[in-house]
């Protein structure tokens, strides 16, 4: 499943133009119920896929009625059903691995025979159109940056590294511009306080002198 | 001081680059996902000589699962709602698993390759009752046969093919409960045999293609009947009687009914209660009486006789056909710490096919059953294979006299959890064997470094992903300097303790507990008992583990006290007293083992260990301890406090009187307790005081006595869509549980539960369903302590009104403040945790259980009061991010990844050594362990850290050293020349 993830998001995203389209049929609830009790009904339409472990993943969709107090899971075609839902107003999700699906709020009305009203809680659009799309596709995992040179640059050593290029490269280039009468200035002054060259702080320095 | 700087620039661009989510390759690192399905009900074999072979179970946690038989792993599974229990299981057509559940209310039918769901079926149900399901037998596939099912009155006949109800016959009126259905092969008449009020045997004979009742016999049996059936071959049940002492034969061959009686006493002597087992055997029946299993054969006319019998703790599978018209079945039985499995011809009961002796884990307990297959040898004879359940749930395949698999299904129904150490090394034994050469260390980490600039090739990451493995030598069983490497103590539902391993998640070590009182107790919970210093105490930690005889909750109650490195048990004791409420106290005697109180229902107090000295300890603290009852049932929350000793009634010094401190009633019209939490009781707080952004500084209330409480209307207790918005209120109270004063309340108007909620420091997180706004909503309360808000600087804090020399009344009201704030959620919740460091100096992060079962982190920044549209630049650079109307779900931060732990039940969390870091431990179904870093690891280089870009750096700048030395050498040389 990762798999897919990875491989092809995009495709994946095309993949997924989920649908839901409501509708409810009264079915009276046996006789031992004063209420009556509606079917709610709804799709989610997938278009043929050729990822890998698509139908695994269609078939872990689990379709939940009122924080789990119903579990439903889908047909080949899309198709969900809660049977014997009280009329009322109720909540249903959709969880399924890699989506982000908003909740939907759905009136089941008792006056016109269960007719079913559905709003996306999130947004709070109104399925008039009866069609939804997940919200977003969700990734799990942090894409790795590709490689960059500006990632090595950018690192504690790059930068390490980067600090010594200048100071090797750059600064005797600064040294020459300076003027030679303040060099020689400078490295009087600098002879006469016995600050010890570069060469002398080295090992082997006092040496080859 | 520039060393320093640069450190922190190092650190800070290090924790720049690592992301707070895992990369892709990541995932398994730390964490491991273990996924069960419970203990098995039902079983159906599968096993055509085409295409793999597996065997459809449906458990107890309402799983349906294809199992391969081979391995036993996991094809497919499907956990079912919490309520849509599963009643039988199926194969239909050769391709359909078939499963009724929620009392024969719900027909489903899933394709066997892949765990689709083809088609779902609701059947009407007008009561709750026993539901029967009939799959039948296909020998020809292209006719279809229906499925009959019948539940809550009604008999159903569904097409195998696309579910559709063929017709449905009405029972309901009659009161007929159906017992079974027989349908002969190629006949189109089905025989309905059932009950009607216990008294009246009924057979139906109705045509299955249409549903029409073709004849109706019945007969009264002036005795009753006790509801226990056999069906012993295809014309003849065999019941018992309302007494248990008769057995009555009833045979139906061609719609007339007959009985025949035999008292039980015929074929035993001395008999008591006789109880039919349910294996069903072919013209035989297996009844237990006297503590024995006993084998009636049933002649042709109905005559009983008994042709074996054997002990009581024998199990059997049902009877299968082997070749020659021959029915075969498999029993077995323990004997020490072996166990026998036996097949034998039901027709001849000396004739053994085969028996097996198999050396078996004592931890295992009793075989509870057995599911039996045949196979046909290569040389054209019956092999048998047999799958055991045992009494602790795991399932076992047994085939040719060995266990071929097994699965510890016991860890799918954890009732409670908590850490331990692990043993501290010894000396002699070196740490670092992992790494060999530096040749091979080097490699290693080039291998790393190509991984993370994305240079490797497939082959290169599974290499990182070993190597990973192996060098962090997180799989070893001691303790470790970080503190990654524990155990996770889990006790399940069928009483045994598993010890689990953090590092891999294997079983260390696990125990079945036992007790002389009853046969097996339930597990209830676990507690730490001793946890010794390891510098101060050389002896091994425990843990007491609180069972119970029978699930009543007035049954007497047993202690087991476990140590934590062996998984032996130390003592157990049946302590003749029942179990309502454990409480482990603040105090520890010289062993360092914890004084614990455990009430019981006749409202005395128990105090363990029973040490004289533990008493005297007790004794110097009797009047500093006080507890809490819930009755949720009539709403009233009791404070109680110790009063004397009960020695007036009983003997026992140890246990004690109490009486009622303070009560809170709710009125129950009104508000109906729907959750209850307090703090952790070994939660850290690290700081007890906040500074504001003004310098301001805020003194948090930390109390361990605080005990959040939430009610809603009776009317709002359902579920949603029950209720209007203007029916229901959520009202959260927290109150003290010392003097029962209520400190804060809180009202949500058109609010409804379930409420889920987690308590930590000085604040409580609680979710909930707003009605008004059809939504989820989670609510954040801050409580802060106004008395010291005097105490601004050091000498107010000295001389100030409230210093800490003040006397303290509890009569005095607590000045307290609280803030608070909600946000929307987009999820319904099933728990919610919070993470725990060991000095609690991280910030927090919330863990979320979704109904999608996966766990959320979300950062306790995001549940802050302080929040506020547009915070100030202050306020912003202290971290507080602007208000929004929701809370985020960011996908990179759900912690179980691409998992899902179906059937979440709860999340428990653990400090590790390393204060960034914390161990998170989901169960459920599945089960899920990972290691969080909330505020990302600030103490340790992580995983990712390079040692070889590190190295790399460090040859490359002694040769820059070396270069430079040689220019600046030449060039001083050339400058002296000049």
């Amino acid at each position: 499943m990762t798999q897919i993830i990875r491989s092809s998001p995009v495709l994946a995203f095309i993949a997924l133009q989920i649908s839901f389209i409501f509708f409810a049929s009264t079915l009276t609830c046996t006789s031992g119920s004063e209420d009556s009790c509606y079917t709610i009904t709804g799709r989610v339409k997938i278009p043929p896929s050729n990822v890998i472990g698509h139908t695994e993943k269609f078939s872990n969709v689990k379709v939940l009625l009122n924080g789990g107090h119903k579990i439903t899971f889908l047909r080949p075609d899309g198709y969900f059903t809660f049977h014997k839902v009280p009329a009322g107003t109720h909540l249903i999700e959709v969880s399924a691995m890699g989506y982000f699906f908003s909740p939907v709020r759905v009136d089941v009305s008792a006056r016109h025979r269960g007719k079913v009203q559905a709003t996306l809680t999130e947004t709070r659009r109104s399925l008039t159109e009866m069609v939804l799309e997940p919200l977003r596709e969700e990734q799990y995992y942090e894409i790795r940056e590709p490689f960059n040179v500006m990632n090595i640059v950018k690192s504690p050593m790059g930068l390490m590294v980067g600090f010594m290029v200048v100071v090797v490269f750059l600064m005797p280039k600064l040294m020459e511009n300076i003027d030679p009468e303040e060099m020689k200035q400078a490295q009087e002054e600098m002879r006469r306080q016995g600050v010890p060259s570069l060469t002398s702080l080295l090992p082997g320095a006092g040496a080859s002198r | 001081m520039a060393i320093r700087v640069f450190l922190l620039l190092l650190l800070f661009l290090s924790s720049a680059i690592v992301s707070f989510s895992l990369y892709e390759d990541q995932a398994g690192l730390a964490d491991w996902h273990q996924r069960y399905i419970g203990k098995v009900k039902h079983a159906v074999f599968h096993t055509q000589k085409t295409g793999r072979k597996r065997v459809i179970v449906s458990t107890e946690e309402n799983v349906v699962a294809s199992l391969d038989l081979r391995h036993g792993e996991i094809f497919w599974r499907h956990v079912l709602g919490t309520k849509d229990a599963i009643d039988g299981v199926g194969i239909a057509l050769g391709k359909y698993v078939i499963t009724l559940s929620s009392e024969g209310s719900t027909l489903r039918a899933w394709n066997l390759p892949d765990g689709q769901m083809v088609w779902e079926t609701a059947l009407s149900s007008a009561h709750h009752s026993k539901s029967l399901l009939s799959v039948p037998i296909n020998l020809k596939v292209d006719k279809d046969y229906p499925i009959t099912v019948f539940g809550g009155g009604y008999l159903h006949a569904v097409s195998a093919i696309d579910g559709e109800v063929l017709w449905e016959k009405d029972f309901t009126a009659e009161g007929f409960e159906v017992q079974r259905v027989l349908q002969p092969l190629g006949s189109t008449v089905i025989y309905v045999l059932g009950f009607v009020n216990l008294s009246e045997a009924v057979v139906y004979q109705i045509d299955s293609k249409i549903g029409e009742v073709v004849a109706q016999k019945s007969m009264v049996f002036p005795g009753g009947f006790s509801g226990e059936i056999s069906s012993v071959s295809s014309d003849k049940v065999v019941v018992l009687d309302s007494k248990k002492s008769i057995l009555v034969t009833i045979g139906f061959i061609d719609g007339d009914i007959s009985f025949q009686k035999t008292p039980v006493s015929d074929l035993v002597e001395n008999s008591g209660n006789a109880e039919i087992l349910s294996p069903l055997l072919s013209n035989m029946l297996a009844v237990k009486v006297n503590k024995r299993t006993i084998f009636v054969k049933v002649g042709g006319e109905g005559k009983l006789e008994v042709v074996d019998s054997l002990s009581d703790e024998t199990a059997m599978s049902d009877s299968l056909p082997v070749a020659d018209d021959q029915e075969a079945f498999a029993s077995v039985h323990h004997e020490g710490s072996k166990i026998h499995l036996m097949v034998k011809l039901v027709n001849e009961l000396d004739n053994v096919l085969l028996r097996e002796t198999i050396q078996m884990d004592q931890h295992r307990g009793r075989v509870h059953k057995v599911f039996m297959n045949n196979y046909i040898r290569t040389d054209r004879s019956n092999g048998f294979r047999a799958l055991i359940v045992m009494e602790d749930h795991s399932l076992l395949l047994l085939q040719q006299g060995a266990i071929v698999w097994s699965r510890e299904e016991g860890l799918a129904s954890v009732t409670d959890v908590t850490t331990a150490e692990l043993p501290v090394e010894k000396d002699g034994v070196s740490v670092a064997k992992v790494e060999h050469t530096l040749f091979e260390w080097l490699k290693g980490h080039v291998l790393k470094l190509k991984g993370s600039l994305l240079l490797a090739s497939p082959e290169d990451v599974v290499a990182i992903q070993e190597l990973r493995v192996k060098s962090s030598g997180k799989n070893k069983l001691t303790r470790d300097h970080n503190g990654f490497r524990k155990l996770i103590l889990a006790l399940t539902r069928a009483g045994k303790l598993f010890a689990l391993h953090t590092g891999d998640g294997r079983i260390v070590w696990s125990m079945l507990l036992k007790s002389q009182a009853c046969e097996r107790p339930n597990g209830i919970s676990l507690y730490q008992w001793q946890v010794p210093h390891h510098h101060a105490m050389d002896k091994n930690p425990s843990v007491l583990v609180v069972g119970r005889c029978g699930s009543d909750s007035s049954a007497p109650g047993v202690l087991s006290f476990v140590d934590v490195y062996t998984g032996k048990k130390i003592t157990s004791s049946d302590i003749g007293h029942s179990v309502v409420q454990v409480l482990p106290l603040p105090f520890t005697d010289s062993t360092e083992q914890r004084l614990h109180l455990i009430a019981d229902t006749v409202g005395h107090v128990h105090l363990y260990p029973k040490t004289s000295e533990a008493l005297s300890i007790f004794q110097r603290e009797f009047q500093n301890i006080y507890w809490y009852t819930v009755g949720a049932d009539d709403g009233i929350i009791r404070g109680h406090v110790m009063k004397s000793s009960c020695s007036g009634e009983t003997a026992d010094e140890y246990c004690f009187t109490t009486r009622e401190l303070w009560t809170v009633v709710f009125p129950s019209e009104s508000e109906k307790i729907i959750s209850t939490l307090t703090r952790k009781p070994n939660e850290v707080v690290h700081t007890q005081a906040k500074v504001n952004t003004d310098q301001d500084l805020l003194y948090k209330y930390v109390s361990r006595n605080l005990l959040f409480v939430a009610t809603v209307s009776p009317k709002g207790a359902g579920e949603i869509g029950s209720v209007t918005p203007e029916e229901s209120s959520l009202v959260v109270y927290l109150i003290d549980t010392i003097t029962g004063r209520i400190l804060h309340r809180l009202s949500h108007q058109g609010c409804q539960g379930p409420v889920h909620a987690v308590f930590s420091e000085n604040w409580v997180v609680y979710h909930y369903f707003n009605l008004r706004a059809h939504k989820y909503e989670v609510t954040v309360v801050e409580i802060y302590d106004q008395s010291r808000a005097e105490n601004k600087n050091v000498w107010k804090l000295i001389l100030g009104k409230h210093n800490l020399t003040a006397p303290i009344t509890s009569y005095s009201r607590p000045e307290v403040f609280t803030k608070s704030q909600s946000y929307f959620f987009a999820q319904s919740v099933k728990t919610i945790a919070v993470t725990s460091t060991a000095k609690g100096i991280t910030s927090k992060q919330l863990l979320i259980g979704t109904i999608g079962d996966q766990i959320l982190a979300l950062d306790k920044r995001f549940v802050d009061p302080r929040r506020t549209l547009n915070p100030s630049q202050a306020e912003k650079e202290e971290g507080i991010i602007p208000l929004t109307d929701s809370l985020p779900i960011i996908p990179q931060s759900y912690v179980t990844h691409s998992h899902r732990v179906e059937g979440l039940k709860g999340i428990v969390t653990a400090p590790s050594k390393l204060e960034s870091t914390t161990h998170v431990f989901a169960y459920g179904v599945d089960l899920f362990y990972t290691r969080l870093a909330p505020s990302k690891t600030y103490d340790s280089l992580t995983d990712d850290f390079s040692y070889a870009l590190l190295l790399i750096t460090i040859v490359a700048l002694v040769a820059a050293i070396y270069i430079t030395w040689a220019l600046s050498e030449k060039k001083e040389l050339s400058e002296k020349w000049r």
